[in-house]
């Protein structure tokens, strides 16, 4: 091997891109070849040195944003565009009455029947509609339910179920953690057609319900049921009947 | 890379595409700006470019069949790059990428120990290479592609990324000797 030729090779063995026949020829050279000796021990400086040096420019926290206003221009609803400042207020608004209308409507916890949904209807619709803002719908975006699964583990003390049903029509979109009532829960996200479907799971030591009859407030459909040691609520703008699909698979 | 083989774009792509694109391309947006940061040097350009290099991904995502998601994005941001920098900075890219270069066996560990202002020297070394060098260099020693992945990235033959990289890292080495008086004279 000429010496001219190592100059070369020395970078492919720096770098551990020689097959082994050619790294222990450079090594046999290395023995007898002061000069590439002293090369190689001042590239491995160099490079500790870079790797050391904080080069590496990570994108800034305005960079994530304006990237992510870009591609919501870019997808189609219902990862919403730019919604007008009227609109968050229509939608406040309207919470604001959902909620206290539900408060006769849907007793909270502990005051009402066994079959009583954990939440508020304005609890629900409130996730539901803070998910759809850009860059809350998922934690984990996965269309793959042995991603999303695993995700939750050691996030939340108990497992939630996720299964994909995209040969249904209700494919996967990812998981995320949210709040509801000051209480971590676990939603899983699907989609139909251009639709979002939240589907939010916790336990509970209830017995099981059949799929609760449906509520519906300014636009958004919820079901409620208890199947097996959890306790759903699927919420979503999908038609009632497309809702009633997925919690039947979900129910199976 | 198979990154543009269907050879058109969709403007708009829906949530399933989108949550995809979140898992597969979204987490290496710091790859994206890191290689960007260096091939522009300066930060608001690079913000900008990687951006649109960002959203040309987005819209051509459906070309993406699988793979590597890092290389098929730094290969677009790249490409996005170098067409700004012929706009914007046709002079940068004039450099001759095979000038010959003398060796230097005067380079030991030693010279090249550097101390406290490492990341500033460093960097301005690194910003004195020609786009050519210091892109794999930074792919190399900075992102830590694999020889396979800078040879799709930079659309240089895989023969070749050894000796690119063995010159660049020479030229790396011939700006970071260079005595702080010629350093001091290049500044004003």
């Amino acid at each position: 091997m000429s010496c001219e030729y190592a100059r070369t090779t020395l970078h492919g063995y720096l770098d551990g891109e020689l097959d082994a026949a050619r790294s222990a020829e450079f090594e046999r050279h290395l023995e007898s070849c002061r000069e590439c000796a002293t090369a190689l021990a001042a590239e491995e400086s160099l490079r500790s040195s870079l790797q050391r040096s904080g080069l590496y420019e990570q994108a800034s926290v305005s960079l994530r944003k304006k990237t992510r206003t870009e591609l919501d221009g870019a997808t189609s609803s219902p990862v919403p565009r730019r919604i007008p400042a009227w609109r968050w207020l229509a939608v406040g608004a309207s919470i604001l009455v959902v909620a206290s209308v539900s408060w006769y409507v849907w007793p909270r916890p502990g005051t009402g029947g066994a079959a009583s949904a954990p939440f508020t209807a304005a609890e629900l619709i409130d996730a539901h509609v803070r998910s759809l803002q850009p860059g809350h719908l998922t934690d984990v975006a996965s269309t793959d339910q042995h991603t999303v699964k695993p995700w939750f583990d050691g996030k939340l003390d108990y497992a939630p179920p996720v299964k994909d049903y995209a040969d249904e029509g209700f494919p996967l979109v990812g998981g995320r953690l949210d709040v509801l009532a000051g209480r971590n829960v676990a939603a899983v996200v699907y989609a139909r057609r251009k639709h979002v479907i939240n589907v939010f799971v916790l336990p509970t030591k209830e017995p099981d319900t059949p799929i609760h009859p449906p509520g519906l407030r300014q636009g958004y459909q919820w079901l409620h049921w208890r199947r097996q040691g959890m306790e759903y609520c699927a919420v979503s703008d999908v038609s009632l009947s497309d809702l009633h699909e997925l919690a039947q698979l979900i129910y199976q | 890379m198979s990154g543009f083989d269907q050879g058109r774009s969709s403007d708009v792509l829906d949530v399933h595409e989108r949550a995809r694109f979140e898992q597969l391309v979204l987490p290496h947006l710091d790859a994206a700006f890191n290689l960007a940061r260096w091939l522009l040097k300066r930060r608001e350009d690079s913000e900008d470019v990687t951006q649109e290099a960002m959203l040309r991904a987005f819209r051509f995502f459906r070309g993406f069949h699988g793979g590597d998601g890092r290389a098929w994005l730094l290969q677009i941001v790249r490409n996005t790059c170098y067409t700004w920098l012929e706009k914007n900075r046709p002079g940068e890219l004039m450099t001759e990428f095979d000038e010959e270069l003398h060796l230097q066996p005067s380079v030991t560990p030693e010279s090249l120990a550097i101390s406290g202002d490492n990341r500033e020297r460093l960097g301005r070394a690194l910003e004195t290479l020609p786009p050519r060098f210091r892109e794999v260099l930074v792919l190399r020693e900075l992102e830590g592609c694999s020889y396979k992945e800078i040879a799709a990235i930079t659309a240089i033959p895989i023969g070749t990324v050894m000796s690119a990289l063995a010159r660049a890292r020479q030229r790396l080495q011939r700006a970071l000797t260079q005595t702080p008086a010629q350093e001091a004279s290049r500044e004003l």
